[in-house]
């Protein structure tokens, strides 16, 4: 039988991460609260199914599972479709010469970039450079192969270099 | 390495996802090339940019209060979404005996499932490994005859080992693993560019279950059977798992002793 104190210990103190996450996904903060509310309680719900291991990955798991399952229909089609307009505008400006040398780029234009870039390149960047998983742990909350990891982070990263550069070459 | 290649590893290497080895190559690389060099600095320069703290966001601290104040008092029991259970255990008394046994033999059947849900999962995580880091097999198979005799010096059980090729499923090997606590046998057999991992060990007296289970995890599928007094898990993302599994049953296992 779990009891709040096991659950406290082994998911609460993950809220950060999870809140993290979601608020990257859902890109505001009232819509991330109620994800990870959701997801706690879930988590809650199912604490007996966890059989131990690494309890965030198990969290942020959830996190996703919960905002795709939340948000499948009234955000899948506006998502896209609000991204690709922010990224036509992002394209209309002139590249900025400094910028393509990227030595240091001041964070609000990179996070501005990152909510620009779709979701699934989104979550996989967010899950390896904030909550610093491994390609493993990226695998197990998304559900994606290693090998499909592996590529849609390079591909995210090429993205997001464009954005910031203004369109040079990809690294 | 050429350039090519580098720069098919290079996000692989910031990761910090590559064996020793491979590290390695990458490293003399780009202590040769400036122009992957270059390309790898944009890519720390990114990272780095992407690790400033202020773009992590914490959680407000009212959400964990909020989140406190609606969780119930303890979890449900460990079966939780079978509402039928406690009223029919309340209501029929008189039945309460039978019953109880009824839930206690599903309770066991539960358990015997989660454990192997955790085994498969296992399974996966050993098939993903073994790819990743190359150390997929122990011993390497130039001639078939030379992986069953490896394992009967190593296990206390005799793995079957088969021959594919006319299948179309090259044996490359084996090498000894680990599932829960039991060491268990590993080989590896090719499917074009797919690897297939078939772990077996004893069953330990549970009876035959000869239709094959199927479970998914991350894109992989494996497939689970009991035979002979062995359990049988076979793991890979190749679509030709489902034949595998039969060629593997329906072929005659190689004797001991090469001939």
């Amino acid at each position: 039988m779990a009891t709040r104190a096991q659950f406290e210990a082994n998911v609460m103190q993950h809220l950060d991460a999870a809140f993290n996450l979601a608020r990257w996904l859902a890109r505001n903060d009232a819509d991330a609260e109620d994800v990870v509310q959701e997801a706690a309680l879930r988590a809650f719900r199912y604490f007996d199914g966890f059989r131990g291991g690494d309890a965030r990955v198990w969290l942020l798991t959830i996190v996703r599972n919960t905002f795709y399952s939340l948000h499948a229909s009234a955000t899948s089609k506006m998502t896209e479709s609000y991204d690709e307009a922010l990224h036509d505008r992002a394209d209309e400006h002139a590249p900025d010469p400094e910028a393509l040398v990227l030595r240091s780029v001041d964070a609000g234009r990179v996070r501005a970039a990152l909510e620009r870039l779709p979701a699934d390149y989104r979550e996989v960047l967010v899950l390896r450079e904030f909550e610093d998983c491994s390609y493993k742990e990226i695998a197990a909350v998304t559900g994606l192969k290693i090998g499909t990891v592996m590529s849609r982070l390079a591909r995210a990263r090429e993205r997001l270099h464009r954005e910031l550069t203004g369109g040079e070459a990809s690294p | 390495m050429n350039c090519i290649e580098a720069r098919a590893l290079l996000h692989a290497y910031l990761d910090d996802e590559l064996d020793a080895p491979r590290s390695m190559e990458i490293a003399q690389h780009l202590a040769t090339c400036a122009a992957c060099t270059e390309r790898y600095r944009a890519l720390e320069n990114l990272q780095h940019s992407l690790r400033a703290p202020q773009l992590r966001y914490a959680a407000p601290t009212a959400l964990a209060a909020r989140i406190r104040s609606h969780l119930p008092a303890s979890a449900p029991g460990p079966f939780p979404a079978r509402p039928w259970q406690w009223p029919a255990l309340s209501a029929a008394l008189a039945a309460s005996l039978l019953l109880a046994i009824a839930v206690a033999g599903w309770q066991a059947a539960q358990l015997r499932a989660h454990r192997t849900d955790a085994l498969v999962t296992e399974a996966v995580s050993d098939h993903v490994r073994s790819l990743l880091a190359s150390h997929l097999i122990d011993v390497r198979s130039s001639d078939r005859h030379t992986v069953k005799p490896w394992f009967d010096g190593r296990l206390d059980f005799s793995p079957q080992v088969k021959d594919l090729d006319a299948q179309g499923f090259e044996l490359i090997g084996g090498r000894l693993d680990v599932l829960g606590d039991e060491r268990v046998a590993a080989l590896v057999y090719k499917r074009h560019l797919h690897m297939i991992n078939l772990f077996q060990w004893p069953a330990n007296g549970a009876s035959d279950s000869r239709q094959p289970t199927e479970q998914a995890r991350n894109g992989y599928r494996a497939l689970g059977w009991r035979e002979g007094g062995m359990q049988f898990l076979a793991v890979s993302d190749t679509a030709d798992l489902d034949a595998f599994v039969q060629d593997f049953r329906a072929a005659v296992p190689l004797a001991s002793e090469p001939r």
